[in-house]
């Protein structure tokens, strides 16, 4: 496959390459570019950020889940980038050296990435902004006290460069074609085999290609399939890379509906929800790390069928409906019908995911996501509840939990309770009672089946609790 | 002047931009090797066939190599020769079975993982029931130390009360994993280039397993991308591994694990479940306990016998215990060896006997802060009229002094009695814990907690002989000095601390010390940089390198310019000797000029301490560092969920070298300890298997996860010991500050459910503190 990208403001035209080559060991083994870190290979760290800008803008990303293909057409800047050209360190590395914000430094390149991306961005959520980035020396005190120095000081002129030039074609753009490549050698890891790799530029192009080659993996953000092979060593066959299909990225909002492209990362996502649907929103902002939610796509989060995809309970509770795409034949069906079982969707050979809608309604939603460390964590239950009350008596009720089967999954006998009947004590006792007949959850490292259980029924009660005015936010306590 | 200033990191413009090179980051010569080990997918048995046709047929492998293709068995252990580098005995799942030599990373790993394996499988023994049963343990029973007549004490006491904590062991997670890269040299020489905190030991177990002599191994550390105990033994088998595929193909090896290999081979914080009787009396001052404290060590001894004594020796924490038995089982367990983790088994036996105030004083309904100062050790006498009126009533002087530990050791200078005093007035303990209570009784749902925990730690390795370092420093004729002393860096900072001193000596500014790599080539025979001990050995063995150069500067000048040696006088970059006035490049050209010799070793030994680990009996600890910390939190009853509020806390670094790195220690340290007790949690399955060997399944704490208030202050006070410059270590002391956490969520769940004491085990996962106050309820 060949492609092209800028690196630290220089062209780079590659031929040839494997497309399961991760940027992190490109840049460290064939660049000599050691300043990005290998921590976790997961995505999980942050010691491997890098930052990557095109015309959406500049974002920080994990490079050891980021592959080659997915930089073409875009600029790539790494910590060998972020100071002047003179040596004048970046207001956030000044900040860093003055705060005392490194002990080992071994994750620190990683923080200066991120930090560089949210000071070009203004964005000063810090806590939430450095989520993504593991340091276990320091604590974070000095490191967020160094993001909020920094904060005020201009953005230096260098680090301007990559998006000036996103008004220009990026190098090899013209590249950018849909038509089949072959790279023939120096597979990653001794693998050997022919790897195909296509980057279609529009939904149809890619209803085609897929149609064509149902057998293909679908790389959109790679935030799961890059640990398909940093950690399982999977052999991919043919690729189809997302990245390029403009139209699938889109939201459209209509007077009845939203509809959001499978393409749209769960960074676009935020700020829609935080305009509809608030509680979403707040969860979405704990949903990966930053540099997860910025190549993310909520088409990723859907399709690949987990049963801890964080976005799907809201979803479904939300009453949303799947647009599906094979060739020019599309079809709709409720998300919750989508997850068949464990491992299974109702997706056949050759079909994507194109898009996803909910209807325009009266925000009742509140997600409640459950798990050991409050950020960047992988749910061990994510519960969504949307219950309309009138006069006092419950109306509506959809209710879908992550975590609690092998599927995103509605209760449907609390559900039942609940509709029609008082909202109050006893017919919460009645509900809870109920997700017994919906769930019977797993044990595993995240939590014993148990506690899930017990976890989803007062997941209801806190949601009564809010709307009786109870305080239940242990994030809205203030020392 | 530079000692004492909080200076920057020394690397600290090289870590923020990118410059600071790690193992990895090492251009490597042409045809160099990497390497991988095969692991074993039981718990427990042995190989039977083992087919490495595939691994050897894998794209870019170059050769494997068995347990019969090492020049011996290539022992990895710390200890007590028991760890062969590669086996078909398996004692654990992940144990290396083979090792692939490829020519990438990538290739060796992928090669690892596809050689056709047949067991004889056996059952493994992995809880703590399993190996009392099977009598599997290390030393032939328990440890046991004991002072007074407990059963009598305990008999006699008017309260009583008993009950069992359990804590679960902890990840290191530095950030880098282990790595080593092995450079073969001529006649035999390797050059080892380790991320370790014991170079001497890779050196040690290099030669032993490539049967040299240990002058034709080098080994050198410029930094370590974290340590925190995980890099004092068990960066061995990595090092070894390189050595013996250099030395049989003569070409450069490097080895470094993926995060998940890391996670499930190399071994981890001791676990621990203590059961304890108290007696005391209605004020809650203990009259008698009796701890029995289970560890599961792992499979091998590694430095499980010092983590369990060092747990034994921090029985007490800051307490007087007038009767007092420890029961220690260090138990064989089919798992990844537990290892040294900062605290080295002090965090352990300090949650202990934290643990059983937190207990006496909801049994008696009194402030747990109280109690804990009912139990203090006493503090130093009064020194002057009118000073000891706060030792005074019950407490007094005359009655029999409070002060010796369990271990016979004299606890002079006790600093907690005006620390908590200090501590509790600037963090508004007592009004903070009243208006939490205020606060809850309006709370259905939503419940806080406050808790003030101290720490004294003792400092020193009680393995004595270890309590020894040594320094090389040369003073080139431009005035420069190159600092090199047998401390490793991992983060701490030890380097800018040693090179401030090394500064202060000659008088110069900071930017005249070069600080170079660990290198067992300069500085022999060293210990490893652990036990808190960094600065406080190397540092003093730098001083007497730098007091050796100097006087013989000082000599020098006094002759030259008539006066006295002891008159030369070295102090802002100038020497002053009689009438002269000149740069101290100036002073070093005119040494060299005199042929004076500019170069020195230095060398330290801690004075005043000896130790009998198996009557338990002596003086194993030059000095204890203090500290003390206030947590407050807030937990969510429907869920269990925890969030730290705040934090304040004071800490005793001595007359700190360098206030910055102290802070980020304490800071540090404190999040990582309180992380060891809420989100760290490690789950093995039924088979043996690590089932969090991974950040995506194992959580340390995040940004978030810091407390949004955070205040920390040093106790800048001199050490009453002769240590460098009056300091005191602070590496470790700060990591039980975290124990705070545990004893606000459990006041938390106290007030969630008046009446029934939590009993609260770590980590106190959301699912821990959920099910916790279920079974409280429940009754």
């Amino acid at each position: 496959m060949n492609i092209a990208f800028l690196l630290n403001g220089r062209n780079v035209a590659l031929t040839g390459i494997d497309p399961r080559t991760t940027a992190l060991d490109w840049l460290r083994d064939t660049q000599g570019l050691t300043a990005t870190k290998e921590g976790c290979n997961e995505g999980d760290c942050g010691a491997c950020t890098v930052l990557v800008t095109d015309d959406q803008g500049t974002r920080a990303v994990n490079a050891c889940i980021l592959f080659l293909p997915q930089l073409h057409g875009r600029a790539l800047r790494t910590v060998e980038g972020i100071a002047g050209p003179d040596g004048t360190l970046h207001p956030v590395q000044q900040a860093m050296v003055d705060h005392h914000g490194s002990q080992c430094g071994f994750c620190t390149p990683g923080f200066i990435a991120q930090m560089a991306a949210n000071h070009l961005n203004g964005d000063t959520d810090h806590e939430t902004g450095l989520s993504g980035n593991l340091c276990r020396c320091t604590g974070y005190a000095p490191i967020l006290r160094a993001a909020r120095a920094a904060a005020a000081a201009p953005v230096p002129d260098w680090m301007l460069a990559d998006a000036a030039h996103g008004a220009q074609p990026f190098p090899g753009s013209e590249l950018s074609s849909g038509g089949e490549v072959h790279a023939e050698r120096g597979g990653r890891g001794g693998q050997t085999a022919p790897l195909a790799a296509h980057r279609p530029q529009t939904a149809d192009e890619l209803a085609e290609l897929y149609a064509a080659h149902p057998d293909a993996t679908l790389v959109a953000g790679a935030t799961d399939v890059g640990l398909w092979v940093t950690k399982q060593n999977r052999a991919l066959g043919r690729m189809i890379f997302l990245s390029g299909v403009s139209d699938l990225a889109q939201i459209t909002e209509t007077d009845d509906r939203i509809t959001i492209g499978a393409g749209v990362t769960i960074a676009r996502l935020i700020p829609l929800m935080d305009r509809l649907h608030p509680s979403f929103a707040a969860m979405l902002k704990r949903y990966g790390s930053p540099q997860v939610r910025a190549v993310a796509t909520i088409g990723g989060n859907i399709a690949n069928g987990s049963p801890i995809g964080d976005a799907p309970p809201a979803l479904i509770a939300l009453g949303a409906t799947l647009h599906l795409r094979h060739g020019a034949t599309c079809r709709d069906l409720p998300l919750e019908a989508f997850f068949l079982d464990y491992g299974r969707q109702d997706r056949r050979p050759g079909e994507f995911v194109e898009a996803v809608s909910i209807p325009r309604q009266p925000d009742h939603l509140r997600v409640y996501k459950i798990s050991k460390r409050f950020d960047q964590d992988i749910s061990a239950v994510c519960g969504a509840f949307h219950i309309a009350v009138t006069d006092d008596r419950v109306t509506e009720a959809r209710i879908a939990f992550g975590g609690m089967a092998g599927t995103p999954k509605r209760a449907a006998h609390v559900e039942a309770a609940l509709i029609g009947q008082p909202w109050d004590g006893e017919t919460l006792g009645r509900a809870s009672a109920a997700f017994a007949q919906d769930f019977t959850p797993l044990s595993d490292m995240r939590a014993t089946a148990a506690y899930r259980l017990t976890i989803a029924a007062n997941l209801l009660r806190r949601y009564h609790a809010e709307t009786t005015g109870i305080a239940t936010d242990i994030r809205g306590v203030r020392p | 002047m530079t000692l004492g200033k909080p200076l920057p990191h020394d690397s600290a413009p090289l870590h923020v931009t990118g410059q600071a090179r790690y193992v990895d980051d090492i251009p490597l010569p042409a045809h160099a090797l990497h390497l991988a080990f095969g692991k074993a997918t039981i718990a427990k048995g042995r190989v039977t066939a083992i087919d490495l046709d595939p691994v050897r047929a894998a794209p870019g492998v170059v050769m494997v190599l068995g347990p019969a293709d090492l020049p011996g068995d290539c022992d990895t252990s710390p200890s007590a020769h028991d760890e062969p580098l590669l086996s078909d005995q398996v004692h654990f799942h992940g144990q290396p079975l083979f090792l692939v030599v490829a020519d990438s990373h990538l290739a060796a790993r992928r090669a690892a993982t596809i050689a056709r394996v047949t067991y004889e499988t056996e059952t493994p023994i992995l809880t703590i029931e399993d190996a009392l049963a099977a009598n599997a343990r290390f030393e032939d029973g328990p440890r046991i130390w004991t002072r007074g007549d407990v059963a009598a004490a305990l008999a006699a006491a008017p309260h009583h009360l008993e009950g069992r904590i359990e804590m679960g062991g902890q990840e290191h997670f530095y950030l880098e994993g282990q790595a080593a890269l092995a450079l073969p040299g001529e006649g035999g020489e390797v050059h080892v280039i380790a991320s370790t905190q014991h170079p001497t030991e890779v050196q040690h177990k290099v030669a032993h397993a490539l049967h040299v002599p240990m002058h034709k191994v080098r080994v050198e550390c410029r930094r370590m991308g974290g340590g925190f105990g995980g890099k004092e033994s068990q960066g061995n088998a990595l090092a070894i591994a390189c050595a013996v595929v250099a030395a049989q193909t003569g070409r450069p090896a490097k080895m470094r694990y993926d995060r998940d290999d890391d996670m499930i081979l190399t071994g981890k914080r001791h676990d621990f479940r203590i059961d304890y009787r108290a007696g005391f009396d209605a004020t809650g001052r203990l009259t008698a306990v009796d701890f029995i404290h289970y560890t599961r060590c792992g499979w091998s001894q590694d430095l499980s016998l010092p983590v369990a004594d060092r747990a034994m020796l921090h029985a007490d924490n800051a307490y007087f215990l007038p009767a007092v038995r420890i029961e220690s089982h260090r138990l064989r367990t089919n798992m990844a060896s537990a290892t040294a983790f900062r605290g080295f088994g002090g965090p352990q036996g300090v949650l202990g006997i934290e643990r059983v105030l937190d207990h006496v004083a909801h049994h008696l309904g009194l402030d747990p802060l109280a109690v804990r100062r009912a139990n203090y050790y006493d503090g130093p006498a009064p020194s002057g009229p009118g000073t000891g009126a706060r030792y005074g009533g019950p407490h007094s002087p005359s009655s029999p002094a409070r002060n010796t530990t369990p271990y016979g050791q004299t606890v002079t200078g006790f600093a907690l009695h005006d620390m908590t005093d200090a501590l509790a007035q600037s963090a508004d303990y007592a009004a903070r814990r009243a208006a939490i209570r205020d606060w809850n009784a309006d709370q259905p749902i939503l419940k806080r907690g406050i808790a003030l925990t101290p720490v004294k730690f003792g400092i020193s390795f009680t393995l004595t002989h270890l309590n020894q370092a040594g320094a090389l420093v040369h003073v080139y004729q431009d005035g420069s000095i190159h600092l090199n002393h047998g401390g490793t860096e991992m983060g701490q900072g030890l380097n800018q601390k040693v090179a401030q001193v090394a500064a202060d000596a000659f008088g110069v500014g900071i930017d005249a010390v070069q600080i170079t790599a660990t290198d067992t080539a300069k500085v022999p025979n060293t210990s490893a940089t652990a036990a808190s001990s960094g600065s406080d050995l190397n540092g003093m063995a730098v001083l007497a390198a730098c007091d050796t150069i100097r006087g013989r500067i000082a000599a020098c000048l006094a002759e030259l310019h008539q006066c006295a040696p002891d008159q030369v006088r070295f102090a802002d970059g100038h020497v002053k000797a009689g009438g002269a006035d000149m740069s101290f490049a100036e002073a070093a050209l005119t040494a060299y000029q005199n042929r004076v010799s500019l170069s020195a070793t230095g060398f330290y030994k801690t004075p005043d301490i000896s130790w009998d680990r198996i009557k338990g009996q002596g003086k194993p600890f030059y000095y204890f560092a203090y500290g003390a910390a206030v947590t407050e939190v807030v937990i969510d009853t429907l869920t269990g969920e925890n969030r730290l509020l705040r934090a304040d806390i004071l800490h005793d670094s001595g007359a700190s070298l360098n206030p910055a790195l102290d802070i980020g220690q304490v800071e540090g340290g404190y999040v990582q300890g309180a992380g060891w007790l809420t989100m760290e949690e490690l789950v093995w399955d039924d088979a043996g298997r690590l089932r969090t060997h991974a950040p995506a399944t194992y959580k340390i704490p995040a940004t978030s996860d810091t407390p949004p208030v955070f205040n920390v202050a040093l106790w800048d006070r001199a050490n009453p010991e002769a240590t460098v410059r009056r300091s005191k270590a602070v590496g470790e002391p700060p990591f039980m500050l975290g124990i705070s956490a545990l004893m606000a969520i459990s006041d938390a769940l106290a007030q969630a459910c008046p009446g029934v004491y939590p009993a609260l085990d770590a980590p106190a996962t959301p699912e821990r503190v959920l099910m916790t106050l279920r079974r409280m309820r429940a009754g």
